[in-house]
């Protein structure tokens, strides 16, 4: 069941979005980070080097991305909410262990500010080119959930999501935010209040534990923490109910199946979308993160020279959305997809949406935001 | 029966456990759960962290808090652990490859730290999960499944490289010195910070086969022959000291521990604040 708490601060405050998403994390109930430094996440660890002392809560800067990754998640088995934050090239790195995360089922939170690649890139350019990387990047199927704030308000409100469902999945979640939004600063909105959800923890006795089972119906077993009584053996392996490493093909097929039930079967809870002049349109314009702030500006142009264009936006990126493209309404003759890559998202809208609808895309890549121009000159191309 | 102190540190429903016969991981363990029994450590209390590799399947056997990870991660994740609970036991049991390559950065770093860790390297000269390959403590001239003409490369001295980390407890024993080894891990587990002990054992099976020791029994002969302690040590030459391995309690200091001095941190930010 969720708790509500009273953020440290509340009320309309003018913030950066890095800082929108410490302070998130801190009210959410976070109690250890570690990290290491690279732009244009490092503000986050900044912050917290100096809010979680004062917390009680542990801050650590690591040798390395990988080392944080797995500090976080040895701190997050010995009960601490856990995140870190890092940018593509630390994220290429943490991927291992972002699989181990999602095997051994242990919550945490990462946090990629999105930078412009592949490799080191352009230094600290937008960039929204790691969108298949959060899927994917880790070896074998697994499950993930991707968060994709567009505003200061969003790096805040997603981030205490991102932590409720972590906690509740018993999942890593990865907040995939991008260097527009992490470093802008712009008026937010913080409640009176705010709804945190905790782990569930075992209510049987410790030589009845099972780490890894699930009642019936349920998709998520309950965690206890090292230390608290319940000895129990967490394994990158496969592994069974208890959590021992096994080979059978029926245990491990299962295994998997339930991790991935886990997101499926929830996955409307945590859909957050919206939209706005779909209806009658005939082009919808669809983006997520820092790019929704252009495709609004371009959607108000085009309708300002008497276009019919709407717009939809996804703060869900996996799992993708797709219900939001199965059911436009009849005038939607396109989808311009609106990205900060070569092509990344548009692909998974061409497998949502009927073949009827033409999808199009605006693919930017060369280190400047994404502007409303560069859109509307896509608009005045394929609008019909 | 041999087991009669430790079985109760024992998960017995696992075994038989992985190891091919003749190595030398099953006497470690053993003598590092005796010297804990030693401790009567209380069984809740203690974690049990490991990476990849042959010896670091020994966190599954042994019924504590128990934790086996990835490929050179298991200090990594002891340091989250131990973070967040500090009044927990964290043991980390690792193997030549898993610590001094993949893991090399971490063991440096958290011995820098002197956070409060007790790391058993069971330093068997191989990779003996994958078959034999050379890890970067086979001896020069040895042979291994990557190494078919002979090692070229010099291997760490991982105990010097510790000590000149900031490690405040460093040792080094072998699977035949089998008495040694529980003292060892009592006061390891007693010293407040970073804590290493090597343990040099024998893979029979892959070291061994490829480097005529293929007789666990010769393995251990090779242990006894070639141990000297830190006098004799102090007497030969570096030509006398090739292919020998110094072992004995090497080298400890007092230094702040990481956890304490975070604890102060936290209290000196709370006065500051009040």
């Amino acid at each position: 069941m969720p708790r509500t708490i009273r953020p440290a601060q509340s009320g309309m405050l003018f913030m950066q979005g890095n800082e929108a998403c410490a302070q998130a994390a801190l009210d959410a109930g976070m109690r250890f980070f570690a990290g290491y430094p690279i732009t244009p996440s490092t503000e986050i660890a900044e912050m917290l080097s100096e809010r979680l002392p004062r917390l009680g809560g542990k801050f650590i800067q690591m040798e390395d991305e990988i080392a944080s990754m797995g500090a976080i998640l040895g701190a997050a088995l010995a009960g601490k909410k856990s995140m870190t934050a890092t940018s593509g090239p630390g994220f290429s790195l943490k991927q291992e262990l972002i699989g181990l995360g999602c095997l051994c089922e242990i919550p945490c939170v990462i946090v990629n500010v999105q930078r412009s690649g592949p490799s080191t890139g352009l230094p600290t350019a937008p960039a929204q080119g790691d969108i298949m990387q959060a899927r994917w990047g880790t070896h074998g199927d697994h499950p993930i959930v991707v968060l994709s704030p567009s505003s200061v308000s969003e790096m805040y409100e997603l981030t205490v999501t991102a932590f409720n469902i972590a906690e509740s999945l018993r999942n890593p979640v990865i907040l995939l935010a991008d260097e527009v939004v992490a470093h802008m600063r712009e008026k937010i909105q913080i409640p009176e209040s705010i709804k945190v959800k905790d782990r569930l923890k075992p209510d049987i006795a410790p030589e009845k534990y099972r780490p890894y089972a699930v009642e019936k119906g349920e998709f998520v077993p309950r965690l206890a923490d090292f230390g608290d009584g319940y000895r129990f053996n967490v394994t990158s392996l496969m592994h069974d109910e208890t959590g021992f490493p096994t080979n059978r093909s029926d245990v491990t097929g299962a295994l998997l199946k339930r991790l991935m039930r886990k997101v499926e079967s929830r996955r409307k809870e945590f859909t957050f979308v919206d939209s706005k002049d779909v209806e009658g349109s005939h082009l919808v314009l669809f983006g997520c993160g820092s790019t929704v702030r252009s495709i609004k500006q371009a959607a108000r142009e085009a309708q300002a020279k008497g276009l019919r264009v709407g717009w939809m936006k996804t703060s869900t990126i996996w799992p993708f959305p797709d219900e939001i493209f199965q059911n436009l309404p009849k005038s939607v003759k396109t989808i311009l997809v609106c990205e900060m890559n070569l092509g990344q998202l548009v692909h998974e809208v061409r497998r949502a949406t009927p073949d009827k609808i033409r999808v199009d895309s605006v693919a930017i890549a060369d280190g400047h935001f994404i502007t409303p121009s560069d859109i509307m000159a896509r608009i005045e191309v394929v609008y019909s | 029966m041999a087991l009669a102190n430790i079985e109760k540190y024992l998960r017995l429903d696992k075994f038989p456990h992985i190891w091919c016969p003749g190595c030398g991981n099953g006497i470690v363990l053993q003598s590092v759960l005796r010297g804990l029994d030693k401790l009567q450590v209380d069984q809740n209390k203690v974690v049990v962290v490991s990476g990849i590799g042959c010896s670091s399947r020994s966190a599954g056997y042994v019924d504590f808090n128990t934790l086996h990870t990835a490929h050179g991660r298991p200090i990594p994740f002891a340091t989250g652990v131990k973070l967040a609970r500090p009044d927990l036991t964290v043991l980390v049991i690792t193997g030549d490859g898993d610590l001094a390559a993949i893991g090399g950065n971490h063991f440096i770093h958290a011995a820098r730290r002197n956070l409060d860790l007790t790391v058993v390297v069971i330093n068997n000269s191989t990779y003996g999960m994958t078959s034999g390959q050379y890890s970067p403590l086979t001896p020069t001239g040895a042979f291994a499944a990557t190494a078919p003409y002979g090692n070229i490369e010099p291997p760490f001295d991982l105990c010097r490289m510790a000590e000149a980390a900031g490690a405040t407890y460093v040792a080094r024993t072998t699977s035949f010195h089998v008495l040694q080894l529980p003292d060892f891990v009592v006061n390891a587990v007693r010293n407040k910070g970073f804590s290493l002990i090597e343990v040099i054992t024998g893979c029979p099976v892959y070291y061994g086969r490829m480097n005529k020791l293929s007789d666990p029994v010769d393995m251990l002969k090779w242990q006894r022959q070639n141990a000297i302690n830190p006098k004799q040590a102090s007497m030969m030459s570096p030509e006398e000291l090739k292919g020998k391995f110094v072992i004995g309690e090497l080298h400890r200091h007092e230094a702040p521990e990481y956890t304490e001095e975070y604890d102060k941190l936290i209290q000196k930010v709370f006065q500051e604040k009040s």
